[in-house]
């Protein structure tokens, strides 16, 4: 029904391919049959109503759904071809490679220096921690704003700093795909304008998947859309969230091929 | 229907002064008793100082650092060192065991290593470990715990009377641990879980994330528990006093009996008379005020902790 | 439409990502685990342990007799420990007929009116902390110099009730603060919008709605309180007799235990073990039940 790929549009390379994946709370279905390719350094929007499980398959991919006991997934997830949940592979190396930002800021309650520096030293980084750090909170377009009090905690920061220092946090560690979350949810409008213009600089070295309720967001920042909806399913807890759709983003909300895209983008539900 | 006289609705009845003077009442006597709790407080340590001013006169600091003890009339003399040195090394004993365990045992329950069902039953145990009378832990003690020691340390050759630091110590860490691990688990399990997923998303491992994010997190709470048990450790009675030994003298070896100041006290209120008992409540007051600092400390150290979150 | 291809050679050299299980961080992550659950394990030996040896020392003597009779003469056989579960339940009784009303009452001031004097609520919550950590024998000590030394009545069941409240007070103010605190604030405001004035809100409304949980918190207390021996050792003191007035001193369990302990007399050693069981019984019993009467909520 769904094409794994983008209809049309010039694809390079595929980082991340979802093959006929359901998604599983203990007996529950939480997603079905969703298959996609994410493209390398592009930015791939996830919207869609809510519980239509856009962040639950986010989150699958670097394997974060691991921390819930009853999580299960059918079907096959690879990056670069290997599979993420071949039993010999390690979430942690998973994690190395595909980073995660958050819909609310969590920053450590550490400084901001040590912050940023957290995941380049749990995985063992040798080089100059100031040049890293400093080149981070550069890219995170944060780096004028905090100079001076780099020893501070990062809860001395304002929400949309927090959110910044968190990406910055996430890209010290070199990842090569960087998952979001509702990443401006919590923001006021300037700090998302900031994050969405950050978002643009990353992706020339990064592959971007974002989780946005926003469609404004979806199209000023997505080269690829990817519209989910929920259907109410006849068994005892209601609905599953699928792939309806996915395109590029002006296809997705200019010309959708699906109804429900349709109905979806102009604001006729969701 | 007729109503001749309808009465009128609830609304147009006026409170009477008994009323609101009911409401004044009402919450003036609560807070009396609210005040009664700090009044008692002042009473306890009043009282004390009071009943021991004449031990207090009599030998001064000196009493801090003089280690005879003999209620023996004429020949009366009374220090208390000893059984500081006691109540101090006992406690401590009991936290360089009870800590590393209580920590281990409630990162093991506040992480999901086991299935959540197994984790409520571990959590009603180690809760039980604390509901256990002291004195039952002292019955176990002599009859249990001391010719266990005797047989273990037999083996090596080491002699081994049975009274002792070494089992005091070991009975206070079982009694403590409960109090570290259940006051550690609840701040690691109050930690709000986006921490702990920041730090997986960076690709941190399980443990990397609890020694570098929830730990550190925590450690205020973690430190005010510790800081509790040791306060609890320093004022346990009865356990204790059955498996110290009840000697008066300061030895440097575990293995050889000692005092506390409570043991001393449970030991000798009963058949004291005279300037003995200024001296015993000159001991008490001095465990007041060691418990006291410990405790307050604490509680300074747990109100840290909700700056943060 | 160009050619997707799932490349990994010519465009990201990607890493293995496969797990090595001799890797010194995996290795650290299994030695960890296995310490923290060590450590679990160590930790329940001892009650294992302790449970244990009541149960098998206990159990042989948990006849009629035991409820019955009065301890027999040192090297005697037999008897019972009548007279200590009798002390023990009047002692206790003391004890809760004294802290309930106080510590409810105070927990009410805090719950409900505390509120809006902040220093006097922060001094009186600091000092329901310092209490909870005074030691238990300073209790026995305080009741001694009001009650008990030379000079004052002396020995008897009632310093025991006192001094053991001294103790129950910081947990019952504790759990019905706690228990209060839970109530939902729209029931207050439901209660004050009809027009009820504060004293009726608290006493017909709020308080009813947290009795189940106060009520497990003091049988919790009640059940601590029956196992503390240090306050009643030389507060209630010991008895071989019958309940005599609770102005002379009384048995009770938890001293008879450790009176016994250090006796030579094997049926006074058999006697404390039967004792400690009870206690033990006693609390395993409350703690249970208490865990059970905590599920069902009201709110």
């Amino acid at each position: 029904m769904v094409d794994t790929m983008p209809k049309s549009g010039t694809m390079t390379d595929v980082v991340l391919r979802a093959k006929e994946c359901d998604i599983y709370y203990g007996s529950y279905k939480a997603v079905r049959d969703v298959s996609i390719d994410i493209p390398r350094n592009k930015i791939t929007a996830f919207i869609g109503p809510s519980g239509c499980g856009k962040s639950t398959v986010l989150r699958c991919f670097n394997r974060l759904n691991d921390l819930i006991e009853s999580f299960s997934l059918k079907g096959k997830m690879t990056y670069h071809g290997q599979d993420l949940y071949a039993p010999d592979v390690d979430p942690v190396e998973v994690r190395r490679r595909i980073g995660m930002v958050f819909q609310k800021p969590n920053p450590f309650p550490k400084t901001i220096y040590d912050n940023i520096a957290y995941g380049p030293r749990i995985s063992g980084y040798k080089g100059d921690m100031d040049e890293l750090v400093e080149t981070s909170l550069r890219r995170a377009v944060l780096w004028d704003e905090v100079k001076d009090k780099l020893q501070e905690s990062g809860f001395s920061l304002s929400g949309g700093q927090q959110q910044r220092l968190c990406i910055a946090r996430t890209i010290a560690v070199q990842p090569e795909v960087v998952l979001m979350d509702e990443p401006c949810a919590a923001l006021d409008p300037i700090s998302t304008l900031k994050v969405e213009e950050l978002m643009k600089e990353l992706v020339q070295n990064y592959t971007i998947i974002i989780v946005t309720h926003n469609m404004q967001q979806a199209t000023r920042v997505a080269d690829y859309t990817a519209f989910y909806n929920a259907q109410v399913t006849e068994e005892a807890g209601g609905k599953v969230g699928y792939l309806a759709e996915f395109d590029s983003t002006e296809k997705i909300f200019n010309d959708p091929e699906q109804e429900s895209t349709r109905d979806y983008v102009t604001g006729r539900f969701g | 229907m007729t109503a001749d006289t309808p009465s009128p609705p609830p609304s147009d009845r006026q409170r009477t002064p008994f009323e609101k003077g009911l409401d004044r009442f009402f919450e003036g006597t609560t807070l009396t008793f609210a005040l009664f709790i700090l009044l008692l407080l002042i009473a306890i340590g009043l009282l004390i100082l009071v009943d021991a001013w004449p031990a207090i006169k009599e030998f001064g600091l000196g009493f801090l650092w003089t280690s005879s003890w003999n209620p023996v009339a004429g020949r009366e003399s009374y220090g208390v060192l000893p059984m500081v040195y006691g109540t101090l090394v006992s406690s401590a004993i009991a936290l360089l065991i009870a800590v590393p365990l209580g920590l281990g045992t409630a990162l093991f329950l506040s992480e999901n290593f086991i299935p959540l069902k197994i984790r409520t039953v571990l959590v009603f145990m180690v809760e039980l470990l604390a509901a256990i009378p002291s004195v039952v832990y002292g019955l176990w003690g002599i009859f249990v715990l001391i010719p266990a020691l005797k047989w273990f340390l037999g083996l090596f050759g080491i002699p081994f009377t049975g009274p002792s630091m070494l089992a005091a110590s070991l009975v206070l860490a079982i009694m403590i641990l409960p109090i570290i691990t259940a006051i550690s688990r609840d701040s690691l399990a109050a930690l709000p879980p986006e921490l702990r997923q920041g730090s997986y998303g960076l690709g941190a491992t399980r443990w990397g994330t609890i020694f570098r994010v929830l730990i550190p997190a925590a450690i205020s709470g973690i430190v005010g528990g510790v800081m509790l048990a040791l306060g609890r450790a320093m004022g346990e009675t009865m356990a204790v006093t059955m498996l110290i030994g009840n000697s008066n003298t300061i030895s440097l070896s575990l293995l050889a009996p000692s005092n506390t100041i409570s043991s001393l006290l449970a030991n000798q209120f009963a058949e004291a008379k005279g300037i003995q008992v200024a001296a015993l409540m000159y001991a008490a007051f001095v465990l007041v005020i060691l418990t006291l600092i410990v405790n307050i400390l604490a509680d300074w150290i747990v109100r840290k902790l909700q700056a943060k979150y | 439409m160009t050619a997707h291809s799932e490349a990994s050679a010519h465009s990201f050299d990607a890493k293995s990502l496969k797990a090595n299980r001799s890797s010194s961080r995996n290795l650290f992550n299994i030695v960890m685990t296995g310490l923290a659950g060590l450590c679990i394990l160590l930790a329940l030996i001892p009650l294992v342990l302790v449970l244990f040896y009541v149960f098998a020392n206990g159990f042989n003597r948990l006849d009629l007799d035991l409820f019955t009779q009065l301890p027999p003469p040192p090297g005697g056989t037999g008897g019972g420990i009548a007279n200590a579960i009798g002390g023990t339940v009047i002692v206790v009784a003391i004890s809760t007929i004294i802290s309930v009303p106080i510590g409810v009452l105070c927990a009410i001031w805090l719950s409900e009116f505390g509120g809006d004097d902040t220093s006097i609520d922060e001094y009186v919550r600091f000092g329901v902390n310092i209490l909870a950590g005074v030691p238990s024998i300073i209790a026995g000590v305080f009741i001694y110099g009001i009650m008990v030394r030379p000079g004052r009545p002396g020995y008897s069941a009632l310093a025991g009730g006192v001094a053991l409240a001294v103790l129950m007070l910081p947990t019952i103010i504790r759990t019905a603060d706690e228990a209060l605190k839970i109530v939902p604030q729209e029931i207050r405001w439901a209660a004050l919008g009809v027009g009820a004035s504060k004293y009726q809100t608290v006493l017909k409304v709020v308080l009813p709605a947290a009795i189940p949980a106060i009520l497990t918190g003091v049988t919790l207390a009640i059940a601590r309180a029956a196992g503390e021996t240090a306050p009643l050792i030389f507060t209630a003191l010991f008895s071989p007799f019958r309940f005599n007035g609770i102005t002379q001193p009384i048995a009770t369990l938890a001293v008879l235990v450790y009176n016994f302990a250090t006796l030579p007399f094997k049926a006074q050693q058999e006697l404390a073990w039967a004792a400690s069981l009870i206690l033990v019984l006693m609390v395993l019993l409350t703690s249970i039940i208490a865990r059970f009467a905590t599920r069902q909520k009201t709110y």
